[in-house]
């Protein structure tokens, strides 16, 4: 475990191996929230949240369950249900806590449970930090901090692209291209430019 | 019998999933970086889709409304780990070039949608030419976008090059080149679309 | 831009300036370093000048037929998109780099999104990280200066990337622009004169410019040598892209922010991704994607430095 390790993930899932830029996953949302800066961001912060919490749980119930009971097949289905379970626990924990925070972000924590990022944090996390069935040295830490590194390239992704996307009411976009087609175009420029990154060392 | 003709042949043009729903992006534009796994993947979200479909509309009338979205979601990713384990056995280089986004199946809004507008209120046949017309709109559009970007990302097409002396754009297998060509489709057939109207 | 905007009642002064006016200034701002750099690498920089500034005219006067709008070809936001884009570019490409580049300037970095005054990001560079991705063969072979037979050698930077002992280029030659490199970057001397006339007509302001050289300076000083605070930051300055990007590119009136706090942050902005990009990225210099990043993050900016309406929170 060193600094540069935790260094070299922030960049590469902040920046070069963004989640949605050069991943492409929780696009959906990224297409659907990200023309209000406010929505983009509480949806974030959720998206963000969500992300850490699973990736510590996941990475425990793949080491401590499914690894020593030999059901690592299993993976897909019980992360599923897992995360399912816990933005739902979430949920009502914060609704029973924070009502300010509920109605900040409350309502796009249902949105999450089936969010592609989530579940995908989860399978890299696996993916990543697991070799042959063994968990590497300081894997949790590792996998715990990638979950919030990724979720920290969302926010960046949608504020940027909701900011660039509120400027674009006052464009005089060609109809064709409104909404959608031009939005994937924004993202791909932007993932032009975060290619900048690529080949980062420290 | 018309009907069912129908039910198949709507996921391939007027209901398209890609392209007119713009749904199940994600994999989409990962894995269409080579016609191969294009074709890859739309065959495992195919088999998915088939599956999911038949056996959620055998136990709709079983499955209590309130915990259906959990019981799909069982059964979908019971598919998905089949379709995981298989390609892991016969085909690691697939496996291998199709990364997470084979157990993301589970999370394509494509195969969940398909089971909560269709499967779960249409008899097994209906739903099972559903899902087959879905699975194959969605392999079209798959290899639709992944022909693109590899001619002109690799100069070639399933491995074989067409033309000589070519000078490949390399940005198109690149995650940005997804972007670009997706976007760029979208306004295409907008484009169309408003000069038929 | 200045901020105090007075407003009065009739009569006004009239100020000939227009939008056209300004872009064909900046036109004649980048002569001498069209010039220079014709010198350097001889007339091969012309033509592929040439090339970019046609496809970008032709590019924009066929989608403005095409989508009906108003032809403004002739204001030369086109041109200068061309020769920017060609500035980034080495001297010895196949003519159709060029081409294609400037077709996705003008249709992807500045037409999709409504035209003049519209575009998000500076259409050169967008497409110049495209060419950048899409032939990166061509985009790193540059030819030695004064050696028009076209023998090829690294820009300062990519030799000082790949660790190689730094052939002895003294700092009046970088001054001078007697280095491997783009068209239109190497010579500082003919960049510094556009850009004074620039300042001088008041086209542009230093803030950005001045913030972004200095940022990269003091960052690239700090952590660019072997130890702390021993960094060449005058050689940083000096090659690369940097005085064309902060004075020619960071500029841009659209894609940039709107207050002065907010072009400071920009300038910043640059600044530290430009010097983090050059120490520890794969790429030998980070000008042009730091300014299409900091691009993208302008509306951000922009909102939050809003200069307050007098008497409200």
């Amino acid at each position: 475990m060193s600094i540069q390790q935790f260094l070299t993930i922030f960049i590469s899932s902040v920046f070069i191996y963004n989640v949605i830029l050069s991943r492409f996953l929780g696009l959906c949302p990224f297409v659907a929230i990200s023309k209000d800066t406010k929505q983009a961001f509480a949806m974030s912060a959720a998206v963000t949240f969500v992300i850490t919490a699973s990736s510590v749980v996941t990475w425990l119930i793949y080491r401590f369950i499914l690894l020593p009971f030999n059901l690592a097949y299993l993976r897909t289905i019980s992360f599923v249900l897992i995360i399912a379970a816990l933005v739902q626990l979430i949920e009502m924990v914060i609704r029973k806590t924070s009502p300010v925070l509920y109605r900040a972000f409350g309502i796009y924590l249902t949105l999450i449970t089936t969010n592609c990022a989530v579940l995908g944090a989860a399978v890299l996390n696996v993916d990543m930090f697991f070799i042959d069935g063994y968990a590497v040295a300081g894997g949790f830490y590792y996998a715990v901090f990638q979950g919030f590194c990724m979720g920290l390239g969302y926010t960046l992704a949608m504020l940027i692209m909701s900011g660039i996307r509120e400027r674009l009411e006052l464009c005089n976009v060609p109809r064709a291209f409104k909404d959608f087609p031009l939005a994937f175009i924004i993202a791909a420029v932007l993932s032009l430019s975060f290619m900048g990154f690529s080949g980062f060392k420290f | 019998m018309k009907d069912l003709v129908r039910e198949f042949t709507k996921g391939i043009f007027k209901e398209n999933p890609t392209f007119v729903l713009a749904l199940g992006l994600c994999p989409t534009l990962a894995v269409s970086v080579t016609v191969a796994n294009g074709i890859g993947m739309g065959l495992a979200a195919t088999f998915v889709l088939l599956g999911s479909s038949v056996i959620i509309s055998l136990v709709r009338n079983f499955i209590p409304g309130k915990i259906r979205i959990p019981c799909f979601i069982v059964i979908i990713a019971t598919f998905v780990t089949i379709t995981e384990l298989c390609l892991k056995a016969y085909s690691p280089v697939l496996n291998r070039a199709l990364g997470i986004y084979v157990p993301l199946i589970v999370v394509n809004c494509i195969v969940l949608g398909r089971a909560e507008a269709f499967a779960c209120k249409n008899s097994v046949l209906s739903s099972l030419l559903d899902g087959l017309g879905m699975g194959v709109g969605f392999t079209i559009a798959l290899i639709m976008i992944s022909g693109i970007r590899e001619f002109l990302g690799s100069g070639q097409i399933l491995g074989h090059t067409l033309i000589k002396g070519f000078e490949p754009v390399f940005v198109f297998g690149m995650p940005s080149g997804a972007l670009l060509v997706i976007g760029l489709l979208l306004g295409l057939f907008n484009v169309l679309k408003n000069m038929k109207s | 831009m200045k901020d105090e905007f007075i407003v009065s009642g009739s009569p006004h002064i009239h100020k000939k300036n227009s939008i056209s006016r300004i872009m064909w200034a900046v036109v004649i701002s980048t002569v001498p370093a069209g010039i220079a750099g014709i010198i350097i690498f001889g007339l091969d920089a012309l033509w592929v000048t040439l090339s970019a500034v046609i496809a970008a005219v032709l590019t924009e006067l066929i989608l403005q037929v095409l989508t009906k709008k108003k032809i403004t070809v002739l204001d030369g936001s086109a041109v200068i998109t061309g020769i920017l884009l060609a500035f980034n570019l080495p001297s010895n490409v196949p003519l159709w780099l060029p081409v294609i580049g400037a077709v996705f300037s003008i249709a992807v970095g500045k037409q999709i999104f409504g035209g003049i005054g519209q575009n998000i990001f500076n259409p050169a560079l967008v497409g110049r990280v495209f060419l950048m991705a899409s032939w990166p063969k061509y985009m790193t072979t540059f030819v030695k200066p004064f050696n028009y037979d076209a023998v090829t050698s690294a820009t300062p930077l990519a030799a000082l990337k790949e660790g190689k002992v730094l052939e002895h280029i003294s700092y009046l030659d970088l001054f001078l622009g007697n280095r491997g490199g783009c068209i239109g970057e190497t010579c500082i001397l003919a960049l510094l004169i556009g850009a004074a006339f620039l300042l001088i007509k008041g086209y542009i302001t230093w803030h950005i410019p001045a913030v972004y050289i200095f940022t990269t300076a003091a960052f690239t000083y700090i952590f660019g040598g072997a130890q702390l605070f021993s960094g060449d930051w005058l050689f940083h300055i000096l090659s690369g892209g940097l005085v064309l990007g902060a004075f020619f590119m960071a500029t841009d009136y659209v894609a940039t922010p709107l207050t002065i706090r907010g072009q400071l942050i920009f300038g910043l902005g640059c600044g530290l991704l430009t010097a983090v990009i050059r120490i520890w990225g794969g790429y030998p210099e980070g000008v042009s994607y730091a300014i299409l990043m900091m691009n993208g993050a302008t509306p951000f900016i922009d909102r939050y430095t809003k200069n307050r309406v007098y008497g409200t929170k």
